[in-house]
């Protein structure tokens, strides 16, 4: 098989697998017991109120109709109205969905540079006190639910240093109606960043230490570093030029996946620092029973993760030329 | 086909023999990298302490028809864990109680070592069920190849795009919380790691000799499957196992912690969420420390043995320590 019949291919999968999941979604918000009414519908004063607001959702057509009308709902890229705030889902979701990038994106951007770093330095130190000393924090960092990371750092820097706010995005008012320059350009917004990303930080820097480290003790193995150090290059370039730059290569692929999956550990951190992102509305929005916004967040979260991961995908591809296209 | 002897009595013997000690060997394997691994041996240590306490934290009742009869009879925590035993009010620690009371009075310690039953039944159940499936669907997809490989493995990628946190939280909300529940939205996703890995070593394993003169000899496929190759894989599937264990684990405290974990039962990720919705995160550090605490040790311990398992897994590890 040709790398364009590969990547055709890919791509029809990409298709198959985001049709599959929406109908999932579909299936799944329509599989609540009982009549879908009680769940739908809030309280209204007057049947007549209920029976209309149901006509208005949709809910009296057949299921197939409705799915139809769902899909090309979601073509135009519709969720409907929320049935708690009253304003389509769209408007509301997106500076939700904004909010949510900033913070994962700094946590990874984070993870990442010193996930790199960490690892870099326990494969080139193997054997040594600080590589089984790093090797024991990162597993601990992994092994600790999100919540509890950020548990921790809220008693730290909140409670006992009193240096850093506890929740929010900002200070004043709502957040939600500044433009996005303002609401993300100042100090205020900063230091309401700094403890949920570097919950995320710690969270998933392990991934990249962990294998970083794995990676360049297979690179040091390789001659041209004993080659390289026998030419008698400093032991920094060797480190730096040599070995580091070839193990982060496979890398690449893992920050897609990483970025994808991200999108739905958001959810935790969310909650513990009431960050008004997309995973804390969705818990939100679940639990007072408002389908359409919990749909829309759900669906965009499982887009996020389905879309990097064809984005891994492609970049394995193009790293790694030995795959074989099967 | 005439030169073929039909299997005798004490061939089939001696092939059983044979694989007992195939697996005799698996475990000596790991006893021998386990006995140079310090980690492996700590994560051992930790479990076994957890699963004493799981078991022995309270007594277990069991009841068949109106016959009852109490399996564990005595109890490590002091206390009835949801039994106000300290008048109200938030209590530092004291020799009554180690770890202090909770804003209703009561006992910290004892529901951290409830808690644990949960935890381990949970982890344990979640991740055998999900390796069991993920494994089923890794081997047979692989094996039978063609439009059965096809179909299980787009599935496979369908639940790969799903998001694992935010779908266990509108499945478990939509169906109900419960202990069953739980377990059952963790699996529903935590089997798609296993089928991957296990369909891409059956596959190598499937071109190699041993399957061919299986399949020569007329061996059926469910035998070829479960019987020839199955036993080659199960290393890496412990492996996949011990893993699914932490993950599932993170899963229900992560779910606790938002308030949808089994209602009447306490788990370290609710005890946590009690803290908080109780707004004692700022005084009370003997009520949120023990239970977070607990749930990474816990986590850490399967981590420990999942890595002394990756070398037996993959020998080639062994020397890079």
């Amino acid at each position: 098989m040709g790398l364009r019949e590969y990547i055709v291919r890919r791509i029809l999968q990409l298709v198959f697998t985001l049709w599959a999941f929406v109908t999932l979604l579909f299936v799944l918000f329509r599989m609540v017991p009982g009549d879908p009414t009680t769940r739908f519908v809030m309280e209204y004063p007057t049947p007549e109120a209920r029976e209309q607001r149901i006509e208005e959702l949709g809910l009296n057509e057949p299921l197939h109709v409705q799915y139809i009308e769902y899909m090309s709902q979601l073509m135009r890229g519709e969720f409907g109205d929320s049935t708690h705030y009253r304003e389509p889902v769209s408007e509301l979701i997106f500076p939700l969905f904004l909010n949510t990038i900033v913070l994962m994106f700094t946590a990874l951007i984070i993870a990442y540079t010193f996930g790199v770093i960490f690892g870099a330095a326990m494969g080139w130190l193997r054997g040594s006190r600080f590589e089984r000393g790093g090797i024991v924090a990162t597993l601990m960092a992994r092994s600790s639910p999100e919540f509890w990371i950020g548990v921790i750092l809220v008693w730290i820097f909140v409670f006992q240093l009193g240096v850093l706010p506890r929740s929010g995005i900002g200070g004043y008012g709502d957040e939600l109606t500044m433009n996005v320059i303002d609401r993300y350009v100042n100090v205020d917004f900063l230091r309401h960043l700094i403890l949920p990303a570097l919950t995320g930080a710690i969270y998933y820097m392990a991934t990249p230490a962990l294998l970083m480290r794995n990676t360049m003790l297979e690179v040091l193995k390789a001659d041209f570093i004993e080659i390289k150090k026998a030419e008698g290059l400093p032991e920094r370039t060797v480190l730096y030029k040599h070995a580091a730059r070839n193990s982060v290569l496979p890398l690449v692929t893992v920050v897609a996946i990483a970025t994808g999956a991200a999108m739905g550990g958001s959810v935790i951190i969310e909650t513990v620092f009431n960050w008004p992102g997309i995973g804390r509305e969705m818990v939100a929005s679940v639990t007072r029973n408002d389908y359409p916004v919990a749909m829309a967040a759900f669906f965009l979260m499982g887009t996020a993760v389905i879309v990097m991961n064809f984005v891994a995908d492609l970049a394995y591809l193009y790293l790694d030329p030995r795959v074989k296209y099967e | 086909m005439s030169l073929e002897t039909p299997p005798t009595d004490t061939d089939s013997l001696d092939r059983r023999k044979l694989r007992w000690q195939r697996r005799l060997e698996a475990v000596r394997n790991w006893l021998n990298v386990l006995k140079a691994d310090r980690m492996g041996q700590i994560g051992l240590t930790i479990l076994a302490v957890f699963f004493f306490i799981g078991v022995f934290a309270r007594p277990i009742e069991i009841s068949v028809g109106p016959v009852w009869a109490t399996v564990q009879p005595f109890s490590l925590a002091p206390y009835e864990p949801g039994a106000r035993v300290a008048g109200t009010g938030l209590q530092g620690p004291s020799w009554d109680h180690p770890l202090g009371t909770t804003h209703l009075g009561r006992d910290v310690l004892s529901q951290l070592l409830v808690a644990t039953r949960v935890t381990l039944i949970v982890g344990v159940v979640a991740a055998f069920m999900a390796v069991f499936i993920g494994a089923n669907v890794g081997i047979i997809s692989a094996y039978y190849g063609g439009w059965v490989d096809d179909l299980l493995m787009r599935i496979t990628d369908v639940v790969y795009g799903v998001p694992f946190l935010p779908f266990a939280i509108a499945l478990v909300f939509i169906i109900g919380a419960s202990l069953v529940n739980v377990i059952f939205a963790i699996v529903l996703i935590l089997w798609r790691g296993t089928a991957r890995v296990v369909r891409s070593q059956v596959l190598s394993h499937k071109q190699r000799p041993y399957v061919e003169s299986a399949r020569a000899i007329g061996a059926s496929d469910f035998r070829i499957m479960y019987v020839q190759i199955m036993p080659n894989v199960l290393p890496l599937i412990s492996l996949y196992a011990a893993f699914a264990v932490a993950w599932a684990v993170i899963a229900e405290a992560s779910l606790s912690f938002l308030g949808l974990g089994p209602p009447g039962m306490i788990s370290w990720g609710e005890m946590i969420y009690d803290v908080r919705s109780a707004g004692a995160l700022r005084e009370a550090w003997w009520w949120v420390f023990p239970p977070g605490i607990a749930i990474m040790l816990f986590v850490m311990s399967v981590f420990f043995i999942g890595r002394s398992l990756e070398k037996v897994v993959n020998p080639e590890l062994r020397h890079s320590e």
